[in-house]
């Protein structure tokens, strides 16, 4: 059997663009399953909104990445027709939604780290990622404005909501360290000053998600053992079935245009 | 009307949108939220997904005194009459020139 | 149409006193005038129960028509049509929003009204009662759903009552990309692949009477219209809407190099002598299944209802502890 995957060629610039456009396009996928059935119609909406923000970052910077790998491939190639071991996302992204709390804190842990990644990002001196990262930030602040405020209201809200959040705030902690990664590759960018070292952003991470916490009354777990991975293509049993699921059309008809 | 009690009925909301520098706050929907800051969120993701506006109001609905439609007589007939305050009342001659 | 369940008959009028009947008179004047009333303005209690049953009818195929759609978002070909069709069912959801807002002002919640989809005693739009099967549905019900609702809804935005018709205002300047990214991914595979035509074909074969069907029972046999022909909320029949449509979709099919599944359509000229004016003659449509999928017996309703209804029951802890923290929040401010 012949395999429609691609190969690609991962020098240190095209691998930054596709984690970060990885990033995006799993967490937006995980939003996007919410279509229809969310808590309320308004929330319906918003969480469409935010997912539709994180699939228009994946394709600028899957554009990217195909510009500066210079092999012909789309961002659909990128997409579709890449395996599991291929993606390069955080393993937080591609956690399953389960309840709203855990998709609120996934979400909230997120943008609490890409709002400040990006609006920093806007400095670079590369003018496509400097672009990328502008509209991104954007995007993010609001995504960081709108799950913050539901953390605080499942947090204080009822028992019930307490309990939920709290467990999803256990759940989803150990995820949070792998964001602020870099291997030697990314290292090598963060030397010649292209990109920003995500470490960096530790301290500021955490200060807002303390505060957020703190007005949630939930407790912040303690820094404790980080699961990671995703960054290097070994994810989580989650991946595998959300990508199954996303490419299963154009993996049928290989070369078909849609 | 309502059955349900306060525990599971969400506030219903006004929202009114300034579309462009200069003008007014619009009218343009209405949405369910449990606060104030909710309801501005919604009404961002609800009535501002095509570039709508630039400045967002949300009002309870409940905030709202409204005119009685039975008293439009009283309340707007009597306007009518009073056309000495509109400028085409008054003649000037066109010698004059725009006044 | 959306609400094309209406077609059930009301309580026959009560003898009513005569300062009802002169106010009556008065509001029919105005309705003739096509001035628009609004939620304080005075209305028969009849008006306002067929307005209500109507746009909630609308409101809730809006949000059960999500879930068709909504069933392939995750599995969109390409990343464009993926962010296409989840803005697409976004605006649905909207759509619905709006609508329900437009009901309250008749003085029911919006609480009231999902009680009764949720407890499977409103109707929808038969058309979400069926299902998804392929990519080249989304193609489909977009060419052909949406282009069936537009059609029915331009009319609406006209409708007698001031908040439906600002809602439908808003609807169909949102609908307007729908049919046309339904109408694109049609055309996409139809110059694709021998098996994406197929696909294709194969989809519109299975969307075609049941797009018929969307626009209600044959004049013939529906009951309400008079009276919301009389209070202008309807303005253009069942019939008319639904040879309006298969004029409008049988030169889109062709283009795409479609066959419509009606061995009966047939041009007839009118009596114009230009030959090629006149209307598409269309075959028989299966009114038994359509009155199936009204009573729940579609191969969809039992599904779109529980998956309605988890959604609901599912959310409500969500609610409830925003309802809560508001409630604290005000404690706090008044302590
Ligand atoms: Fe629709
Ligand atoms: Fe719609
Ligand atoms: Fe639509």
């Amino acid at each position: 059997m012949t395999t429609t995957s691609i190969r690609v060629v991962e020098t240190p610039l095209v691998l930054y663009a596709l984690r970060r456009a990885d990033d995006a396009l799993v967490l937006g996928h995980r939003l996007s399953e919410w279509c229809g059935h969310a808590p309320a119609l308004e929330e319906d909406m918003a969480l469409a909104n935010i997912g539709l923000d994180l699939l228009g970052q994946a394709r600028s910077l899957y554009s990217y990445a195909a510009e500066m790998e210079a092999a012909g491939h789309t961002e659909d190639d990128f997409a579709f027709h890449r395996d599991a071991p291929q993606y390069r996302n955080l393993l937080l992204a591609e956690l399953p939604n389960g309840d709203f709390a855990r998709t609120i804190l996934r979400q909230f842990f997120y943008a609490a780290f890409a709002d400040l990644y990006w609006r920093a990002m806007m400095a670079s001196p590369d003018p496509t990622l400097a672009a990328i990262a502008a509209k991104s930030e954007k995007e993010t602040a609001y995504h960081l404005r709108h799950s913050a405020e539901w953390v605080i209201r499942l947090g204080d809200g009822t028992e019930e909501s307490h309990r939920r959040a709290a467990d999803a705030v256990a759940y989803l902690w150990p995820y949070t360290g792998e964001m602020f990664e870099a291997d030697a590759a990314e290292r090598a960018l963060v030397d010649a000053g292209t990109v920003l070292d995500p470490a960096g952003f530790r301290d500021a991470w955490d200060k807002t998600v303390s505060d957020i916490l703190a007005e949630a009354t939930l407790e912040k777990p303690a820094a404790g053992w980080m699961q990671q991975g995703g960054r290097s293509g070994r994810h989580s049993e989650h991946l595998g079935h959300l990508l199954a699921v996303m490419q299963s059309v154009p993996r049928a008809i290989p070369g078909a245009t849609w | 009307m309502s059955t349900q009690t306060n525990k599971t009925v969400t506030p219903l909301w006004e929202v009114f949108i300034r579309s462009r520098n200069g003008l007014a706050h619009k009218h343009v929907g209405s949405l369910h939220a449990a606060d104030a800051t909710l309801a501005l969120q919604a009404a961002r993701d609800v009535y501002t997904r095509r570039g709508e506006g630039l400045s967002i109001w949300v009002v309870p609905s409940n905030a709202i005194t409204a005119s009685d439609p039975g008293e439009k007589g009283m309340m707007f007939e009597p306007a009518e009459s009073k056309i000495y305050r509109h400028p085409t009342f008054y003649e000037v001659p066109d010698e004059v020139g725009h006044m | 149409m959306y609400t094309q369940a209406l077609n059930a008959r009301d309580d026959a009028p009560a003898i009513r006193p005569a300062e009802e009947l002169e106010q009556e008179a008065r509001f029919q004047a105005r309705v003739d005038a096509e001035e628009r009333i609004e939620a304080n303005d005075w209305m028969p209690a009849a008006y306002r129960k067929t307005l209500v049953r109507q746009i909630s009818q609308h409101a809730h195929s809006e949000i059960v028509g999500m879930l068709p759609e909504g069933n392939w978002i995750t599995r969109a070909p390409s990343l464009r049509r993926k962010a296409a069709l989840l803005a697409k069912v976004q605006d649905e959801c909207g759509h619905g929003l709006y609508l329900y807002a437009a009901a309250e002002t008749l003085g029911v919640t919006r609480e009231e009204l999902t009680e009764q989809l949720l407890s499977g005693r409103a109707k929808y739009s038969s058309i979400f009662n069926y299902p998804t099967l392929t990519w080249a549905d989304m193609g489909a019900i977009g060419w052909l759903v949406d282009g069936a609702a537009i059609m029915n809804q331009i009319p609406l935005c006209r409708c007698s009552y001031g908040p439906y018709a600002r809602a439908m205002i808003r609807v169909c300047k949102e609908e307007s990309f729908h049919q046309r990214q339904g109408y694109e991914i049609m055309l996409t595979l139809c110059r694709g692949t021998p098996e994406q035509k197929a696909m294709a074909q194969e989809a519109l074969n299975r969307w075609w009477w049941p797009c018929l069907m969307m626009f209600g029972p044959p004049d013939a046999s529906s009951q309400h219209s008079d009276q919301s022909t009389r209070w202008k909320i309807k303005r253009f029949s069942n019939d008319e809407l639904r040879q309006k449509f298969v004029d409008a979709t049988v030169p889109q099919a062709e283009y795409l190099g479609l066959t419509l599944p009606d061995p009966d359509l047939r041009f007839v000229p009118d009596e114009s002598g230009d030959a090629s004016k006149g209307h598409w003659a269309y075959g028989e449509i299966d009114w038994a299944e359509f009155k199936q999928i009204l009573a729940g017996n579609g191969p969809c309703n039992r599904d779109r209802l529980a998956a309605r209804n988890k959604a609901h029951d599912e959310g409500a802890w969500v609610r409830e502890a925003a309802l809560a923290y508001a409630g604290k929040r005000r404690a706090r401010q008044a302590a």
